[in-house]
């Protein structure tokens, strides 16, 4: 048997002396306590002699569900081959491409707000605290939507019709916990106390924005609320979120990693890798797709052919569920369970939460060039998440008509405020165009910048006068 | 040593982006950094001039910082202490120094754990470090730069290994658009300290696919530094400086020079990410060239010598930026350019370092600069073929013997 140590406890603290045999049995134990370290017993492992194939935890415990003894073959005669032993049969048959039903989605709330079946109790503070978040979403995405319709702003992304998603899903994490989110997923900063202001600030790129005026509106981030910067590029941070999680595990931290992304960021490579990775590095990631049933135009159907996305973990050897999207506390539950099973666990989960695109993919976009205005007046009125999570506070007697008008008031009221202070604020110096590609300055940039700035004085009629040097 | 980088401080403050005032650049380098006797190699090194309160000084902080080779023979120390090494073993010094020193410090890459890599580079860390820390991936370029990055961002200082640099292609959307641009578009608020490291260039008969050179695509991207190495001196010196910056890194090794054998010193020491190496001084006309093309120049270097031509032999070694000091020094002293690279012709760093000395240096030439490079071509797999892809001493020969006519 190979003679390496595999860790996995902090490196620094680990004796290198513990074989893999004791390592091996400090994790079955850990994690499955009636799994007995199979591949060890020397009878059914045959690749002792092989110099190339070593002992893994990782097959362990991802091979939860192929005992030898429970295998669907017409005999009892195994074979043995690289990744495990695998059963005969005498019929050819191929796995169909579907289930017989789809998967289910897990709901608690039904149409009328009304529980059914069980679920985790959520207080009335947080219960209050997700609800007024998730109306503040939807006033602040109406007014910078209608701020970039009067070409205040250059562009915006509403997140209409997912502000359960956004909300209930930031309400089940801890503030250690680090997201890499996509761009329609605002919310999750809302609720870790990114204000107004400060969203306001990134989308009229002034001065106070703490992107520098760099990237583009909505593009936030927040280091100190463990939100990573948007980047434009579809599904890039799904690696980036493995990444991080391995960072995490590595530190042994009492927390996870959440990223989120469209139905239409699961076809790209970097989520089959990413995935992939994830169950084999076994890190503490969640995997959260917002399956809103249209990528910018192409709808679902054209996007993939698999019952959506929640039937691809089980490809990528990970647990999967599938949630109503537009239930809070669906969503609320579904990923405080995930964020417990993917910390003491060290395993990846995938949540798959069915919702709709209220809104159009962007402000570049009309979407009623491509689908029914019909069909997104139904959504937005019938399947609305807000209106099904304040009947079931209203239900409660936590909430009533009048805090409601008037959270709405005063909502709107900040807003305006913001994004009417955002406007004032100068934009950021020119000199700022140069810094933070490195950490110092190197020669070329200076002289760029040198360049720049005695173009700027030699032609100041060229450029805009009121804009900071 | 202060004197040198202060009047590089007062160099980059001129009016005009594109001269260097002369007479700064007569200050002779100090002889301390020529000649090493062994003991201690502390030498603070201000790279960049102060310009402000935004620049830090002295990045090199209390390291050995040591740019010039010594004289004599190029890939070799003056001082008799020390061990020998073959250059993929000081890179694995280099590595494992660091991980030692720095606990965030993780390699990930395709077989860099029990299989020690495929050049053997990380051989042995996984059994000293675990395999959380020599991660094995699946086969997903993309995805484990990725993962590097993200790890980057909150807290890990990854090293990513490339089988091949041509690989790294498939990961050119994660070094591009995120490695290079987050901590700029975050407004600084990330940092993304990785180092992506591989063999690339041409090698012996490997295929066109397995021939890249990379160092032409990447040179555009922002936010991201390139260095070379070309010797084991300089191959340990840029790893460890490479992992201890702030900056993405990209390293660039190439496939045959992993075998070269030269004598290091003990003591720990760092190299600087953007100074050139002066391999061989010269008076007749210079010849900046990196990586494997520095031992075909010196090679021609020696028939040129004996036909009585002295030329000044540069090892560029940092391909983004520019050590346009070391360069431009030399190129005052000789008037005449010659820049051999195993790059093509278009698009290479030969073309961009063509146009930077053009434009800085225009005055100081007295012939045009000649650029030696690859044909356009993939790189056959033919032996005969691939030796005529990659630039020969003897075409060196005769474009020196030509420029100083």
């Amino acid at each position: 048997m190979a003679a390496l140590a595999k860790s996995r406890t902090l490196i620094y603290n680990l004796n290198s002396k513990l074989g893999s045999l004791g390592m091996l049995n400090r994790l079955t134990r850990r994690h499955f306590p009636s799994l007995t370290p199979q591949i060890l017993a020397s009878s059914d492992f045959h690749y002792n002699n092989s110099p190339n194939l070593f002992v893994s935890r990782h097959f362990e415990s991802t091979k939860a569900q192929t005992h030898p003894g429970s295998l669907h073959g017409d005999d009892d005669q195994l074979l043995d081959f690289p990744g495990g032993k695998v059963g005969i049969t005498s019929q050819m048959r191929f796995i169909s491409e579907t289930n017989d039903w789809r998967v289910p989605c897990y709901r608690v709330l039904d149409d009328d707000g009304q529980p059914i079946g069980e679920f985790v109790e959520v207080d009335e503070e947080t219960a209050l605290k997700m609800y007024t978040n998730m109306v503040t979403l939807q006033v602040m995405d109406t007014l910078f939507y209608e701020a970039q319709r009067q070409g205040r702003i250059s562009f915006y992304v509403t997140t209409i019709g997912e502000e359960a998603i956004n909300i209930a899903s930031a309400a089940a994490l801890s503030m250690d916990d680090i997201i890499f989110p996509q761009y329609r997923e605002a919310g999750v900063l809302l609720w870790r106390g990114f204000t107004l202001q400060e969203f306001a600030n990134q989308c009229f790129s002034n001065e106070a924005d703490y992107g520098k005026g760099r990237q583009m509106p909505v593009h936030y981030g927040s280091r100190k609320l463990n939100y990573i910067t948007i980047a434009s590029t579809v599904a890039t941070q799904l690696p980036h979120a493995v990444g991080a999680a391995y960072s995490l595990k590595m530190d042994k931290k009492d927390a996870c990693v959440i990223t989120y992304f469209g139905d239409g960021g699961t076809s790209t490579g970097d989520f089959h890798a990413a995935v992939n990775f994830a169950a084999v590095m076994e890190t503490p990631v969640i995997f959260f797709c917002r399956n809103n049933g249209w990528a910018i135009s192409t709808p679902i159907s054209d996007q993939l052919r698999s019952d959506g996305v929640v039937v691809r973990g089980q490809g990528y050897g990970i647990q999967s569920i599938r949630v109503d999207g537009n239930d809070a506390l669906a969503i609320y539950n579904a990923v405080g369970a995930a964020r417990k099973m993917a910390i003491l666990e060290e395993r990846p989960i995938l949540i798959e939460a069915m919702t709709y695109r209220v809104g159009h993919h962007t402000t570049s976009d009309d979407s009623t060039r491509y689908r029914p205005v019909a069909e997104i007046e139904w959504w937005r009125n019938s399947r609305d998440p807000i209106t099904k999570f304040r009947k079931w506070i209203e239900g409660n007697r936590w909430w009533n008509d009048e805090e409601e008008s008037q959270l709405r008031i005063s909502t709107r009221n900040n807003v305006l405020e913001a994004i009417q202070a955002a406007e004032k604020l100068k934009k950021p110096p020119v000199a700022e165009l140069f810094t933070d590609v490195y950490d110092v300055l190197p020669p070329n940039l200076l002289e760029q910048r040198k360049s720049l700035m005695e173009t700027l004085k030699k032609h100041p009629e060229e450029y805009p006068q009121d804009f900071p040097l | 040593m202060a004197a040198t980088f202060q009047s590089l401080g007062a160099s980059s403050s001129l009016s005009t982006p594109n001269s260097f005032d002369s007479k700064l650049f007569h200050v002779p380098r100090p002889k301390s950094l020529a000649e090493r006797k062994g003991g201690s190699l502390f030498v603070r090194s201000d790279l960049f001039p102060d310009n402000g309160s935004k620049l830090k000084v002295g990045r090199a902080g209390n390291l050995a910082v040591n740019a010039v080779a010594t004289k004599g023979h190029s890939s070799s120390t003056a001082s008799k202490p020390g061990h020998e090494v073959l250059l993929f073993e000081a890179l694995r010094e280099g590595l494992d120094e660091e991980m030692q020193r720095d606990p965030c410090v993780c390699v990930i890459g395709e077989d860099v754990g029990h299989y020690g890599g495929s050049y053997k580079v990380t051989k042995g860390l996984a059994t000293k470090y675990g395999d959380l820390r020599v991660l094995d991936t699946p086969i997903a370029e993309n995805s484990f730069t990725g993962m590097g990055i993200g790890a980057a961002m909150t807290g890990l200082r990854p090293v990513i290994e490339g089988m091949n640099m041509g690989f790294l292609l498939l990961a050119f959307n994660q070094i591009s658009n995120n490695c290079g641009m987050l901590h700029y578009t975050s407004g600084g608020q990330f940092t993304i300290p990785v180092v992506i490291r591989g063999p690339g260039g041409v090698g012996r008969q490997l295929g066109a696919e397995h021939s890249q050179r990379l160092e032409s695509y990447f040179q555009s991207i922002p936010g991201i530094q390139m260095v070379a190495c070309s010797t084991p001196y300089n191959a340990k010196g840029l790893m460890k400086a490479a992992i201890r910056s702030e900056n993405p890194v990209i390293l660039f090794e190439h496939v045959l020079l992993y075998n070269l054998k030269e004598r290091i010193p003990d003591e720990e020491y760092v190299v600087s990410l953007e100074e050139a190496e002066m391999v061989r001084p010269g008076e007749h006309i210079t010849i900046l060239t990196y990586s494997r093309m520095r031992y075909h120049v010196m090679q021609a270097a020696k028939t040129l010598v004996n036909k009585g031509y002295d030329p000044e032999v540069i090892d560029i070694r940092s391909l983004k930026p520019f050590d346009l000091f070391t360069i431009g020094n030399s190129v005052k002293k000789t008037h005449r350019v010659l820049i051999v690279e195993e790059c093509m012709r278009t698009g290479g760093i030969g073309a961009s370092l063509t146009a930077a000395i053009n434009e800085n240096f225009h005055d100081y030439l007295d012939a045009p600069i000649v650029c030696l490079s690859s044909q356009d071509v993939p790189t056959p797999y033919a032996g005969t073929l691939e030796d005529w892809t990659v630039v020969q001493p003897a075409q060196i020969v005769t474009a020196v013997e030509q420029l100083c006519r």
